[in-house]
């Protein structure tokens, strides 16, 4: 998919302002209940408004009033459809790779391909067999069952590379709406129409089939649960006041109602939760449901495979280390000429790091026969002229084949490299050891210090290999991981998940071969590499388009931030209360008890404006709040206790005294503009 | 430093220093552990559950357990009422009282089994001594033992790993009485006697006083009655009068333990929570944060008491502390600590006339119990409606920490959520509605002595009191009109009730959850920035709810006193 911005922002707030008056039908209301009675109690107000009106009994300030009720609610309803607008543009963007077109469909997967029958994509179901040649756009989402070929999945991940898909193994996925670059394939379609993944990523872009997390589910409770006290705080206020002997008027009471009952969150909350799903598409990664990305900020424990993810996929050479009376720069001449032939990532690392250490002395001998890497020999080389054969492998390999003992200093050297992680290559020259090559294990760079940040937010991580424990031991030590599994089979994973979850931990992985299902499935948090197999793909609860397994550190840290948002704005909207009584209550029991202005510590001009200032205050407090609602609160990796403090500080401490100071100001401008 | 600040630190220092060992023998005491008393009390409580049929070691679901707590509850109430309203019947009357009005008898009957213990009747007059010692007595001890049977409880759904169970009520509640109420309430009878308080089954005494008149002199078996009423946070007196009648508690010396015995068990339970709960700062921060109200709280009293009536000094022509309403030989100090602690525990007993304490003191003692009755609190009923606003607080401000908010390692979910915003809703209902109604009705209004604002804060008072399960009065309040007597019984049941069975919920809710071994990102629930989160959200949650009503009632008639405005 493009990452361009596919809507301009101007034609994404003239949506949004569009909707948020659509968005005021009762049905959308009730789903959010706080702002429901914020409707609600607008319409009324607006009733007396109108009363007043008729009346002639003047009602400029019920009129303000009702109005600016009325616009807290549509802030609320723009805030909404702005965070799904976002989504909306992607998810357009999306569909028009998704359309119809005429596929060849096969009767089997070993059919002629001459006895294809085109037919609308449209009309494929499950199980049935596919054929797509260069430059045809693969239509719904299968697995491979015969042939080889290279795919575009740009429309899908954003990376332009063409991948390789075939059939059977761990490649074998291919995903509706990217295109095959050469060579043909024929697949099994497994996805109902309409069920595909590009339909189920169309609708979680778009918000359609958004459900309210469990977190929200309880913060709306606790919202309701508010509103509900504070509406029996207002209503039986007339009776105090009566006794009081005063009468405060219902548009007054209404306007304290609603500034009292958390609008701030209330308003905020779906935006919230649709902006959070949004960075994740961002990060291009699908989730298949909210509860997943939730639980992703819950992770206590990050299952990794040490290969792709700790280190890089392959050993590298690491440096050279001749044996008695042979100098380095021999050996490494020696090791450069074993490895001209070998293609593979450590051979070829071999060639570089010789190169490097020999300059311009690399050997200039006329090469007679390459020898191959065998099952047999284990051994690679060249036999030079003269008849030299210059050979590296494995240690017993290396000793079979030049009939000698390493020397102790040699035998040192091969266990400090055993010891340490890493793999020891012997180099040889006819009969004779030169010295020992150190393959070892490339730690990504920066892996160490994100599993350290990872640890100061309470997460552990754990190294999952197949090394042995030796091995996996010096590698976890220096990739800085809590813990590691070595040796370590699918069911061992499986076994590792149930035992963390049984101690009341949450676990997240990531994986993408079939046999990764299980564990995928019973992590808390499985995140399927898209390159991986169906199989894992359905079992995972997220998907990461650009099959990058660090990408899991994101994951958590975007669940993080949603969670930390909600908390921060919730937070926010109920410290700012305080300073709502203080302005509005003064100007209620004024004409009870003059005594009582002492509370109007603001010094507010008048009770009309005072109470006008605190509803007008309540509703451009969302308007100011969307953005952080949108992009989220800022989150940097620290410990709770400090997340705590400084959250606390920011939205508890900055709740309480921020509308102080905003009541204050447009109490200052109501004064001005003469409106009460 | 003052004698009278003197004797305020010597009170809360003693207090701690008694709590915190007390704390430690409940919490082995409630996990079935050896404790001091053991070899002594054991083969009772052996004797008492193969008679009773009850099975001690078999623990009950949430729903069980709430389920004994109200069926116990329930027959305690049914058996007071009858024993009321037949008292003329049944021995121990010399004074051949009736029996009492059935609107009175309900109230009475349902606020002592609540452990509330307001008391819209004149215990002298109208209660005879079988009633006092067979009824009330009773109650005293067995509602205030259902109070910390269910605080146990509720501790044991935080503190299990698991396993979904919450120990037995009936086991609960007899150790309650047998290890903790019996023996502690002896001791304070027995020295309570020593300080001259009455302890006696004859009749009143006739007395000629030196006008010549003839005063009828009440006395009874109060000794008995005020160690348990104190230590229970009962609050209900022997006499009308409750702890300013010389009888009931004659000297300096048994004020003070009447004092501590008010604040003893409800500070010894946030060390048994701690212990229980296998983290004993997670205890300390709860009693840091209650401690830190309490004394918030008292500085306010104090103040304004010893600041006086700024009228009455413009009358006298001299300034002074406020003495009206307050006995002679506890002064001004000694009476602010005793009504600060009485309203924060959820006690009710007074050494004072609140009516008669300034406006500023008055608001103190409101918002005690507004709030729900959690600084300290009734014994047991204290620290469960504290772990409310735990549960509220971890809620909203867990979330900025970027995880599923979680307490002791258990998750707080919409489940948890729900139950406590049902039980957070049963304050201002009680206090709020029935207020509102009271001052609506004007059959109700009727009740009030004081106009202006004063009367609004005896209406508050009334049932900020019985919501709260607390039992204190402010005097001007004329409770004894069936409309009060009905309401504020159902008052008393909301307060009371309407936290239990949600609060089990939880508990219950939280059992079954594994606890997570905290780790650098969960949320740190000791230290001083929970305590201080805690106290916000008590203030801010409880207080703002009240804030328009308080601001009529004891914050007006503070300006209008101010400004010399009389109503």
């Amino acid at each position: 998919m493009s990452r361009t911005e596919t809507a301009a922002p101007r034609s994404l707030y003239a949506t949004a302002a569009r909707q948020s008056v659509t968005k005021l039908s009762p049905r959308l209301l009730l789903r959010n209940p706080v702002l429901f009675v914020t409707a609600i109690v607008a319409a009324m107000t607006t009733l007396l408004a109108l009363r007043d009106l008729v009346a002639g009994t003047g009602g400029g300030v019920t009129i303000q009033i009702s109005l600016w009720l009325w616009i807290t609610v549509l802030f609320a309803n723009f805030a909404e459809a702005l965070a799904e607008g976002r989504g909306k543009a992607r998810a357009d963007s999306l569909r028009t790779t998704g359309q119809e077109t005429r596929v060849k469909r096969l009767a089997s997967a070993d059919a002629e391909h001459g006895s294809a029958e085109s037919v609308s994509s449209t009309e494929l179901r499950k199980g049935q067999f596919v054929l797509v040649d260069a430059g045809d756009l693969i239509p719904t989402d299968g697995e491979a069952v015969a042939g080889v070929a290279s795919v575009n999945e740009s429309a899908i991940t954003g990376e332009s590379a063409p991948v390789i898909r075939e059939a059977g193994g761990d490649r074998s996925s291919v995903t509706g709406g990217t295109t095959i670059v050469s060579d043909w394939l024929v697949f099994k379609v497994t996805a109902e129409p309409g069920k595909s993944f590009l339909d189920k990523m169309i609708a979680l872009v778009e918000g359609a089939e958004r459900q309210k997390t469990p977190n929200e589910i309880a913060l709306s409770i606790l919202l309701t649960g508010l509103t509900l006290i504070f509406l029996f705080v207002v209503v039986t206020l007339q009776p105090f006041a009566l006794y009081s002997g005063t009468s405060i008027p219902v548009v007054f009471l209404a306007a304290l109602f609603v500034t009292l009952i958390p609008t701030t969150i209330g308003g905020l909350l779906s935006a919230i939760g649709i902006a959070g799903m949004d960075r994740l598409v961002k990060a291009n990664v699908i989730a298949k449901s909210g509860r997943a990305v939730e639980a992703a900020g819950d992770v206590d424990v990050l299952l990794l495979d040490k290969t792709g993810t700790i280190t890089f996929g392959n050993r590298m050479a690491d440096g050279f280390l001749p044996t008695q009376g042979v100098s380095e720069k021999r050996l490494a001449q020696a090791a450069w000429l074993a490895s001209q032939a070998d293609d593979t990532p450590e051979g070829k690392s071999i060639v570089e790091l010789a190169t490097r250490v020999l300059g311009d002395d690399i050997p200039r001998i006329a090469i007679k026969e390459h020898v191959a890497f065998s099952a047999q020999t284990r051994l690679s080389g060249v036999d030079v002229e003269h008849g030299t054969t210059i050979r590296k492998g494995a240690v017993d390999a290396i000793v079979k084949h030049t009939g000698t003992e390493p020397n102790p200093i040699l035998i040192g050297n091969i266990e400090n490299i055993a010891r340490s992680g890493g793999t020891p290559l012997l180099v040889s020259q006819d009969s004779q050891i030169l010295g020992v090559i150190h393959l070892k294990d490339i730690i990504k760079p920066g892996v160490r210090e994100r599993f350290a940040e990872l640890r100061a937010m309470g997460v552990r991580t754990v190294m999952i290999t197949g090394d042995n424990p030796l091995t996996a031991a010096a590698i976890a030590a220096e990739a800085g991981v809590d813990d590691f599994m070595a040796e370590a089979t699918p069911e061992a994973k499986l076994e590792r998940i149930r035992d963390e979850q049984a101690q009341g931990r949450l676990v997240a992985m990531c994986g993408d071969g079939s046999n990764d299902a299980p564990a995928l499935a019973q992590a808390d948090v499985g995140v399927a590499m898209n390159s991986g197999t169906p199989a894992a793909k359905e079992a995972g609860n997220l998907i990461d388009l650009d099959s990058d397994p660090t990408k899991l550190i994101e994951i958590v840290m975007v669940g993080k931030q949603l969670l930390i948002s909600r908390g921060a704005l919730t937070t926010f909207s109920i410290a700012n209360d305080a300073a709502k009584y203080f302005a509005i209550l003064p100007a209620l029991f004024l004409g009870a008890y003059p005594g009582l202005a002492t509370l109007n510590v603001m010094g507010l001009s008048s009770p009309e404006s005072a109470i006008l200032s605190a509803v007008i205050f309540n509703a451009l407090v969302i308007v100011a709040l969307i953005p952080l609602a949108l992009r989220g609160v800022r989150y940097a990796p620290a410990s709770a206790s400090a997340l705590l403090r400084n959250n606390l500080l920011i939205y508890g401490l900055g709740g309480l005294v921020v509308p102080f100071i905003g009541i204050k100001a447009i109490d200052l401008i109501v004064g001005a503009l003469n409106l009460a | 430093m003052t004698p009278d600040l003197a004797s305020v630190l010597l009170y809360l220092v003693v207090l701690v220093v008694l709590a915190v060992p007390l704390g430690h023998f409940m919490a082995r005491l409630y996990r079935g552990e050896r404790t001091l008393l053991t070899p002594v009390l054991a083969p009772v409580e052996t004797a008492i559950y193969s008679i009773a049929g009850i099975r001690a070691e078999e623990s009950q679901s949430w729903r069980a357990y709430a389920f004994a707590v109200l069926a116990f509850n329930a027959a305690g109430f049914v058996f007071l009422y009858a024993m009321l309203r037949l008292q003329g019947f049944l021995p121990w009357n010399p004074a051949g009282l009736a029996p009492m009005a059935p609107d009175l008898a309900f109230n009475t009957a349902v606020s002592f089994v609540t452990n509330t213990n307001w008391q819209a009747y004149s215990g002298e007059v109208q209660l005879s001594y079988f009633s006092q010692m067979v009824g009330l007595t009773v109650q005293n001890f067995v509602s205030a033992a259902t109070g910390m049977a269910v605080a146990v409880a509720v501790i044991r759904g935080f503190a299990c790993r698991g396993e979904g169970r919450l120990g037995n009520f009936w086991t609960d509640l007899t150790r309650s009485v047998l290890y903790v109420l019996l023996p502690l309430a002896t001791i304070g009878a027995l020295i309570l006697v020593g300080q001259g308080v009455v302890q006696t089954l004859s009749s009143h005494v006739t007395a000629t006083t030196m006008e010549g008149t003839e005063q009828v002199i009440a006395q009874g078996p109060a000794a008995s009655q005020i160690a348990i009423k104190q230590l229970g946070t009962n609050g209900g007196g022997f006499f009308g009068v409750n702890s300013a009648h010389p009888f009931e508690n004659p000297t300096v010396l048994s004020n003070m333990l009447q004092g501590l015995y008010i604040l003893l068990i409800p500070v010894a339970f946030c060390f048994t929570f701690g212990r229980m709960v296998g983290d004993r700062r997670q205890g300390i921060a709860i009693f840091a944060a209650m401690a830190t109200m309490f004394v918030a709280g008292l500085a306010v009293v104090a103040w304004s008491e010893a600041a006086g009536n700024p009228m009455i000094s413009q009358i006298a022509g001299t300034a002074g502390p406020n003495l009206e309403g307050k006995e002679m030989r506890f002064g001004a100090t000694l009476s602010a600590l005793w009504g600060t602690a009485t309203t924060a525990a959820s006690n009710g007993s007074v050494n004072a006339m609140h009516d008669s304490f300034m406006p500023l003191s008055g608001l103190v003692f409101l918002v005690n119990m507004m709030i729900g009755e959690v600084i300290f609190g009734g014994v047991g009923a204290g620290l469960y409606g504290m772990l409310l606003y735990v549960v509220l607080a971890v809620f909203l401000a867990g979330l900025m920490v970027g995880r599923t908010p979680e307490y002791l390692g258990k998750k707080i979910e919409a489940k948890e959520v729900s139950l406590a915003v049902l039980a957070f809703l049963s304050m201002p209902l009680g206090i709020l509605v029935f207020a509102a109604l009271s001052v609506a009705v004007p059959q109700a209004l009727a009740a009030v002595q004081d106009a202006g604002p004063h009367g609004l804060s005896e209406v508050l008072y009334a049932y900020g009191s019985t919501t709260g399960n607390n039992g204190s009065a402010f005097a001007g309040f004329g409770a004894a009109d069936p409309f009060h007597t009905t309401l504020q019984g159902i008052a008393m049941l909301l307060g009371r009730y309407a936290i239990i069975v949600p609060m089990l919920g939880i508990a219950g809710a939280l059992a079954v959850k594994v606890p997570a071994a905290p780790t650098a990102g969960s949320f740190p629930t000791h230290g001083p920035l929970f305590v201080v989160l805690l106290i916000v959200t008590v203030v801010i949650l409880g207080g703002l709810t009240f804030f328009p009503a308080l601001a009529l009632g004891p914050l007006a008639e503070q300006v209008s006193l101010a400004a010399g405005t009389r109503f």
